[in-house]
């Protein structure tokens, strides 16, 4: 089974770092579209019977389809998998937390081989046509999951009204039914305490910021993601504008703190770096919080230059690889939080001499 | 300040009591405090996001009016009634924005500003009616740029009309 290689291998193609542009500090993009079928409960109502109906006529519209992305796409329903496989999916980003605490034979996802294009099927929305991409990518992610969305309507009957547009389970999605997002490392805005001013003023603009595996997640290593709150009144056009020239008006904030912490506090930032660099190579027993800002101040170091020989998709694959799922599936066996700990130091041990060796 | 009863997991839930004008503060952990019977709010559960959407839609009304509309208004689709959306923030099916669509509209506007879609049709209507939809929404942002007075942005959006319009003919 081709999709297999999402369980398999820890890199799916939002971490290629090397593809996309700011990637520096925009690690990844992601267009979200909600699309519910016509008169069909929404997936929250449905028992297995319809269940089992509103997936085949989805999995019946995929099959027919003459889109070659779609054709190339594996169908993985969750009965399927085992709790494990499942959270390794959100650990890569690829379907929410929710979605994954479910067994259930209707629902699942559909997903290329690279996790590029993901579409969950039954998570709150009959489907949710996902695309990820490396760095700011927006309109590319929109292009992508546009062409999905059309081609899979040619054989499903959407739900859609005139004035609401595209009906959805959550008031909050109606309308495009979009999200877009992009997730952001910012040590330099934390460093420098401007956090909560930043990103108060992006929630006046109908944006919301997050941690980065979405609603209610805490910010870990840095890591933020940056997505619209409104889905009415503007197109999808609009909201991508937008959330594009809010996102470069971060990334300057961020590299201009970043530039004035090179010239004021050169050795204090180059320590910091080497210290993180340090550990990381050297420490037996790592626990996730650590290790996450840790890899945070090896990336800043990388992107700044001061670390040489690293690659930033190394680093992309090492905060997936290092959460207990994936953790526990390259052990091959369950591991209570000490266990894991020890391994986690490990496998960035381990990765940090290969991509060095390179 | 760790927790009065085990000693090892900090004190997060803080109360005083007065007994006979004498006053005693206790302070405990969460795991603790449920064990001694208390009831510990849990604040994330409550303010979040079904049960915050779910109070938009109690709002609109007065509670006589609410007691009226759960009793008698369900979705003649999935069967679905105004009170379950309220307490879930979930709609029942596609039809449910038809059966509550004067409820909805207040709580659309609260939530995106707006309750009006202005981007993507689907095209099976037929290419004509997809690039009328078009027009029509582009007009409302057209309205509302000139509004917001972003005269550059209605210019571009004036243009985008013109170019649709030139696909009607």
């Amino acid at each position: 089974m081709k999709a297999d290689n999402l369980l398999n291998s820890n890199f799916v193609r939002w971490m290629a770092a090397d593809e996309g542009p700011e990637s520096d500090i925009v690690v990844s993009s992601r267009i979200r579209l909600a699309r519910n079928l016509d008169l069909v409960p929404f997936s929250h109502l449905l028992d297995q019977e319809d269940g089992k109906k509103c997936l085949k006529e989805i999995e019946n519209a995929w099959r027919k389809s003459d889109n070659k992305d779609l054709l190339k796409m594996e169908l993985l329903t969750f009965n399927r998998l085992t709790a494990l496989e499942r959270q390794m999916l959100v650990e890569k980003h690829l379907v929410s937390p929710n979605h994954a605490e479910s067994d259930d034979s209707f629902r699942g996802v559909l997903a290329n081989v690279d996790g590029s294009l993901v579409i969950m099927i039954n998570e709150e929305d009959h489907l949710r046509i996902q695309c990820f991409l490396p760095g700011l990518q927006l309109e590319e992610c929109y292009r992508q999951a546009q062409k999905i969305d059309d081609d899979l309507e040619k054989n499903l009957n959407f739900a859609f009204d005139d004035i609401r547009g595209y009906l959805t389970s959550c008031p909050t999605n109606v309308g495009t039914g979009m999200r877009a997002s992009v997730m952001l490392h910012l040590p330099a805005i934390v460093f420098s305490g401007q956090t909560n001013h930043i990103f108060h003023n992006i929630a006046q603009l109908g944006m919301t910021v997050r941690g980065i595996y979405g609603e209610g997640t805490e910010v870990v290593g840095n890591f933020f993601q940056l997505s619209n709150q409104i889905t009415m009144g503007q197109s999808e056009e609009d909201i991508i504008d937008n959330l594009n020239s809010i996102t470069i008006r971060v990334v300057e904030q961020e590299r201009l703190i970043r530039e004035r912490l090179k010239e004021e506090m050169k050795y204090q930032l180059e320590d910091r770096v080497g210290r993180a660099f340090g550990i990381l190579s050297s420490a037996r027993v790592l626990n996730s919080n650590e290790a996450m800002a840790l890899l945070s101040d090896v990336r800043l170091g990388v992107d700044m230059g001061i670390l040489a020989k690293i690659k930033p998709y190394a680093l992309n694959e090492l905060v997936v690889a290092i959460r207990p799922a994936h953790l526990q599936k390259k052990a091959g066996k369950e591991m209570d939080a000490f266990h894991r700990d020890v391994k986690r130091a490990e496998v960035i041990q381990e990765r940090l001499a290969q991509t060095r060796g390179q | 300040m760790y927790c009065e009863e085990c000693k090892q997991r900090p004190a997060t839930v803080h109360f005083t009591q007065v007994y006979n004008g004498k006053t005693v503060e206790t302070h405990l952990c969460q795991q603790c405090y449920a064990q001694k019977g208390g009831i510990i709010f849990d604040v994330a559960k409550q303010l979040s996001l079904p049960n915050l959407l779910g109070s938009f839609f109690v709002s609109n009304y007065n509670l006589q009016d609410m007691k009226s509309l759960s009793q008698n208004s369900s979705c003649p689709n999935c069967g679905i009634k105004l009170s379950d959306i309220s307490n879930t923030g979930r709609l029942g099916c596609s039809q449910c924005y038809t059966a509550f669509e004067k409820e909805l509209e207040p709580t659309l506007r609260r939530v995106h500003g707006d309750s009006r879609h202005v981007g993507k049709v689907p095209a099976r209507g037929g290419e004509k009616i997809m690039v009328k939809k078009k027009i029509e929404g582009l007009k409302y942002r057209l309205q509302k740029a000139i509004a917001a007075e972003q005269y550059e942005k209605a210019a571009e959006i004036r243009d985008e009309i013109k170019n649709a319009e030139k696909q009607l003919d």
